[in-house]
Parts: structure tokens; sequence; C-alpha cells
């Protein structure tokens, strides 16, 4: 039975498209059939993330408003082939995705694939309210700042409100996917702790990502960091999370960096 | 850096924590329903507006919400109603 999950936050620049490509990849790497899908309609990204952005040939759009064949649009990945993307249009207007339409290619999607996991835009608007409408899963991204688990608590409201499972009065599967984190920095005070997170939103975790450069390094090269260094520290975090959503029980750790010699000697962070 | 800031300083995580809370106890009470601040002040300003014509740029409003009450504060300037028959109006 397939699964649609949306990765959502209200904010932007949390790390939704990061993560949707993570969380495709490790999912991917586990042997499920995913497909990423790229609901920004006007500011697509998740193709270049993905390093597929010299492929897209046709998009969501076309594919909702019948233009192409939904087989046309989907982009399988050149390093796994059980990993797909279909794009957002980068030129048409976000007005043209219709409920009905996206309705339709949410559930051919899921004839096709294990997951089908959706990148929300940024903002309250029509586009991010499309992009959680279908799914059974949401995974909220929240950065350890003010701003955005306030952001984190409107989506809730509105993913407990404004889809279809809360319509048919069923219980949406929210989890929180805490990125950017510092452990020291946490630590010492200066950042917001994963427990008052998780306390002030109140909804399960996922996973903790910690800050890290890999993550730059791999969208750089167009490659989800899960698949560009997995053994790196959010790598592993991915990981995990991908686990747990599969339903196992993974312990919560945040995986730290290894830093060698001469990194901790002359690696002075720049911020 | 002195010696002495790094004694004084105060982590600021709790701080965020304790804004959050108090920001979202009211913002969850208040998106989808009727907030009752909110409701006052229009009330308040129909009912002067109903006597007197009062230039909303003149009116200030100041809010604060808290954890256990709010506070509203209208600050109306009432013009003095232009006296009928021309003549001037006379000070009390």
């Amino acid at each position: 039975m397939a699964k649609v999950l949306v990765v959502t936050s209200g904010k932007g620049g949390v790390g939704k498209t990061t993560s949707t490509a993570a969380l495709g990849a490790a999912l991917a790497q586990g042997g499920e059939d995913v497909v990423v899908v790229d609901f920004d309609v006007g500011l697509r990204n998740l193709d270049l993330v993905m390093g597929a952005e010299r492929r897209v040939v046709f998009d969501l759009i076309n594919v909702v408003q019948g233009d192409a064949k939904l087989n046309q649009a989907l982009i399988r990945d050149k390093r796994m082939e059980n990993l797909s993307l279909l794009p957002a249009s980068q030129t048409r207007d976000k007005d043209a995705l219709t409920e009905a339409g996206v309705e339709k290619v949410i559930g051919e999607l899921r004839e096709k694939f294990d997951w089908v996991i959706c990148d929300s835009p940024a903002g309250i608007e029509r586009g991010a309210l499309l992009a959680m409408r279908h799914a059974d899963v949401a995974v909220v991204v929240t950065n350890p700042e003010v701003s955005s688990v306030r952001d984190s608590d409107r989506i809730i409201g509105m993913l407990d409100s404004k889809t279809l499972k809360a319509e048919k009065g069923e219980r949406m599967d929210k989890h929180l996917l805490l990125t950017r984190f510092d452990p020291a920095r946490a630590a010492r005070g200066e950042m917001l702790k994963t427990e008052d997170i998780l306390e002030i939103l109140s909804i399960p975790l996922l996973g903790i990502i910690p800050e890290s450069e890999e993550v730059l390094k791999a969208s750089n090269l167009g490659a989800p960091v899960t698949l560009n260094s997995p053994q790196s520290a959010p790598s592993k975090a991915y990981f995990d999370a991908a686990r747990r959503l599969k339903g196992e029980q993974v312990e919560v750790v945040v995986p730290l960096e290894r830093k060698g010699l001469m990194s901790r000697l002359f690696g002075r962070r720049v911020a | 850096m002195s010696l002495l800031d790094i004694f004084r300083r105060r982590n600021t995580a709790p701080v965020a924590r304790e804004r959050l809370q108090v920001l979202l106890a009211h913002e969850r009470n208040v998106i989808g329903k009727s907030d009752l601040v909110a409701t006052l002040q229009e009330e308040i300003l129909a009912v002067i507006a109903k006597h007197v014509a009062i230039d909303r740029q003149a009116v200030q409003i100041k809010l604060d919400r808290g954890d256990k009450m709010s506070m509203l504060e209208i600050d109306v300037e009432l013009p003095i109603p232009p006296a009928k028959d021309g003549a001037r109006p006379r000070a009390a």
C-alpha cells in the first residue's frame, strides 16, 4: 500500500527540499520504490538538488492539465533506478494546479510507487495546501529557532484541519524533523533544546539532523546528501528517520560530525 | 568580551521557549475562532463612530497580550462637533 508523505514547514529555507531529497534517496536505498514530487510551482528546486535540472522536459502542471502523460514527466534518477522525480513547472502560474488534477496525479503515483514524497512550497497558501491535501503522513521540518517553531505550529494546525484525512475525521500522522541542529549550542543554552520544541509542538520526533557542511556540498553537486556522503552525520540521521517512517523502532541520537585533527586546529567557523 | 561578560552571559534559549509558549497559547486560540480582544476593539470603535465621526488614523491602539491577562488600550481623539447655525461652540 503506497504512502503519500508531505514534507512541509510553513517557513521557507528550513530544509524541506534537502530533506525531501535525502529521505527519498534513503528510502530508495532501503529498497522502496520512491517518487519525489515538487509542488513549488514557479520556484522549483528539487530538480536542482537532485541533479536532474537538465533532464526536465515535462512537469507536474503538464500532467495535471493533460498535456503530457505521467510517464513522460517522471525522471528516473541516474544513480538509483527505484528513485524518480516529478518536477514542478518553473514558468507557469501556481494557479494552474487544480485540486482535481492533483488528486488524479497522486492517485496514479500511488499505483506505481511505495512512497510518494511531496515537497511543499513555503507559506500557507494554495500550493502548500495542495501539497498536503492527499497526504497520509506529514513530516514537519523545523529549525531550532522561534520563527520556524511558530510557523510549524501553524502548519500542524492546517494538517489537522485542511487535509482530506482531517476532513474524513481521521488523524493525520505527523512527525517532527528537526534540522540544522547544533548540539553544542543547545547544550550551552544558546539554542532551543529538542525537548522544548517537542513540548511546544507536541508531535513525535522523526529525527534530528545536525548542522553540517555535507548538506551544502551535496546540493552543490546535485545529489541527495544520503547518496553523496552516506556515512556523514546528517546522512546517518536521515537514514534513521527513513527507517522510522517505515515503522521501525530506532533510538534517536544526534550523530556527531567527525572532525580530523587539521580541521579541529584550523576549522574556525565563519559565523 | 570582558571577563565580566562571561559570568554575566544569560542563556537565550529559555527566553525563546517562554516567548513561544505564550505566543502559541494565544495563537492556537485565535486562529479559526474569533479573537475577543480584536472583536472588542472593532465594536468599541463602531459604537464611538455611531456618535462621532472618528478618523481611523487618529486612533491609537495599544495591545499587550499576556499569559494570564491581556490589555487593550484605545485612545480616541474626539473632535469638537461643529456647532449648528454657524454659532461658535462655547466652552462649558
